[in-house]
């Protein structure tokens, strides 16, 4: 199957004057494929927004290349249909809205793609209906709260329809009611809609919930795999200045204590069940 | 201190016929309506222009109140035409205070110009009352287009008027929060004289600007990324339609009008 987004060997510095040339990706490889939900996480400054923004041609590669569907992001005549593929939802919900009303907007990158009006309105319904916010179509965005809002941003970007949702630190401004909304709705289009998820957090609680796991370190991709695979590796995590989930750590000093843990639980709920039977295995 | 909650464009909801009509049809017979206030003489003329304003006025079914607001701004260039108009027009003597004389001639100019003002202001108004703001950028766009050929950037206005006002409450949430951060650290904006007061503005201004440029920057990334390529291909959601009751209103008000400017 063809992957959605194709990164290969790419390298881009920022130019800056003669000598502030930052290197922020460093022959990088990634790959998405349909319906897949990636969870990138690295430190401050290690280049994943930088990478987001080749995901759909807001930055090209200083070397290497990119390809969305099989066109590469240099290819300008391709421009739009990238862009359509692949939608981005930025972290500050407040600068990425563009009308003054909640409909206005969802129509927005429809209406830039040229859509006939009848089919923009039945995309701004549906959009609304995926994030959960039908009735709110006259709202202005000011009177929404975080999460709201960027549900909002979330639907402008489906009623493109697009192959892929890219979310840089969407979640990094919200509270954890407003987070966990976001999350419920881009596990949700992922799963049953098919369209695939790349979600920048430093949460960790967030990233154990994808299906890969990609962690960035000054530019490269320092480890890469299935949640538990990766956060079965605190020390390495704890040098790429990265944190396991607390319930993770909780696992590990168990572990340390001599409490055998069957695996390494990613969640509570995991966690409480391997602790039960356990506790089972005991006291019968 | 506290920064005002503003209603922007002070649009008043309603589902009367003005309400309903095209915003293209309100501009235009607005535009008339200027067109016809500058054109008339006679005080029979200003009586029809003042009859219509009126009618339009309470079939808006918008409070009066909310109407003569619009004069508020201009209250004392009003008084200041009419005192002038009054004392120093020539002709025919009233009366005289200290040396001032004033004419019938004065007198009758001067009210004719605060009438002709007046109603200008309140039919533009009533325009902007029962328009949503949304629906009023739409219009202009759709009515500057045409003049595109001459370089103006119809697009473009519309939509920098639609992120003005997109961002207007947002800034102001921030202005807020920025007073209020400045004032938990001691910063006093209230006492002082002229130059002080406006120097205690500037931690405010400073970081407001700071943050408006980065906002614009981020904005204008988005937008891109939601394929945003100006205004060519670009359709729209909300269609405009001229329908019957716009020819209806907009053949009698022309009709009404061109009345009001022959009448002697
Ligand atoms: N516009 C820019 N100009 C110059 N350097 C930049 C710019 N944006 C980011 N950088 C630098 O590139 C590196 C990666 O940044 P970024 O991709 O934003 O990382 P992250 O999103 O992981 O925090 C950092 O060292 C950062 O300072
Ligand atoms: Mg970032």
């Amino acid at each position: 199957m063809e992957p959605i987004i194709s990164i290969e060997n790419v390298s881009y510095a920022y130019e800056g004057g003669e000598q502030d040339r930052v290197d922020a990706l460093l022959d990088v490889n990634v790959r998405v494929d349909a319906g897949e939900f990636v969870a990138i996480i690295g430190h401050n400054g290690s280049g994943k927004s930088t990478l987001a923004k080749h995901m759909n041609a807001i930055l090209l590669p200083t070397r290497g290349d990119v390809y969305v569907l099989g066109m590469n992001t240099r290819d300008r005549s391709k421009l739009w249909s990238i862009r359509q593929a692949v939608g981005m939802v930025f972290q500050n919900p407040d600068n990425q809205i563009v009308a003054t009303t909640v409909e206005e907007d969802v129509a927005f990158g429809p209406e830039n793609l040229g859509v006939p009006p009848d089919e923009i309105r039945r995309r701004v319904d549906e959009a609304l209906a995926l994030v959960d916010m039908t009735g709110y179509e006259q709202a202005a965005p000011h009177q929404l709260s975080g999460g709201q809002k960027q549900r909002v941003a979330i639907a402008g970007v489906i009623a493109m329809r697009p192959r892929c949702i890219v979310l840089d630190e969407a979640t990094a401004m919200l509270d954890p009611v407003g987070r966990q909304e976001v999350l419920r709705t881009v596990r949700r289009l992922a799963s049953e809609e098919g369209i695939a998820v790349v979600h920048i957090t430093h949460f960790m609680s967030e990233a154990v919930l994808a299906d890969r796991v990609i962690v960035m370190d000054d530019g490269r991709i320092a480890l890469e795999g299935a949640p538990r695979e990766v956060f079965s590796q605190p020390d390495v995590l704890r040098q790429l200045q990265l944190d396991v989930p607390q319930v993770t750590e909780l696992a590990l000093e168990l572990a340390r204590k001599g409490v055998r843990m069957p695996r390494t639980p990613l969640t509570v709920q995991e966690l409480a069940a391997d602790i039960h039977a356990l506790l089972g295995g005991c006291a019968g | 201190m506290k920064v005002p909650s503003v209603v922007i464009g002070q649009y008043i909801p309603g589902d009367s016929l003005l309400h309903r009509l095209d915003p293209r049809t309100k501009i235009l017979l607005a535009l008339a309506m200027v067109v016809a206030l500058f054109t008339v003489e006679s005080p029979w003329s200003y009586l029809m222009l003042a009859v219509l304003v009126a009618a339009a006025v309470l079939s808006s079914r918008v409070p009066v109140k909310m109407v003569l607001r619009g004069l508020r701004p201009i209250a004392f260039i009003l008084i200041l035409t009419f005192v002038l108009h009054l004392f120093m027009d020539p002709g025919e003597e009233l009366f005289t205070i200290w040396r001032l004389r004033a004419t019938h001639e004065g007198l009758r100019i001067g009210l004719l110009t605060v009438v002709r003002l007046t109603l200008l202001i309140m039919a533009t108004s009533l325009v902007t009352l029962t328009t949503s703001p949304i629906v009023f950028t739409d219009g202009l766009e759709r009515l500057l287009n045409p003049l595109r050929i001459v370089g103006v950037p119809a697009h473009e206005l519309a939509m920098m008027m639609t992120i003005a006002l997109r961002f207007i409450p947002t800034l102001l949430e921030e202005t807020d929060k920025i007073m209020k951060a400045q004032m938990a650290r001691g910063a006093d904006f209230e006492s002082g004289g002229l130059v002080n007061r406006a120097k205690s503005m500037i931690p405010i201004l400073v970081p407001l600007f700071v943050s408006a440029f980065r906002r614009a920057d981020e904005l204008a990334v988005a937008m891109e990324a939601r394929c945003y390529r100006g205004g060519q291909g670009r359709t729209r959601l909300r269609q405009l339609r001229f329908g019957p009751a716009d020819a209806v209103v907009a053949a009698a008000t022309i009709v009404y009008l061109a009345a009001a400017v022959v009448v002697r």
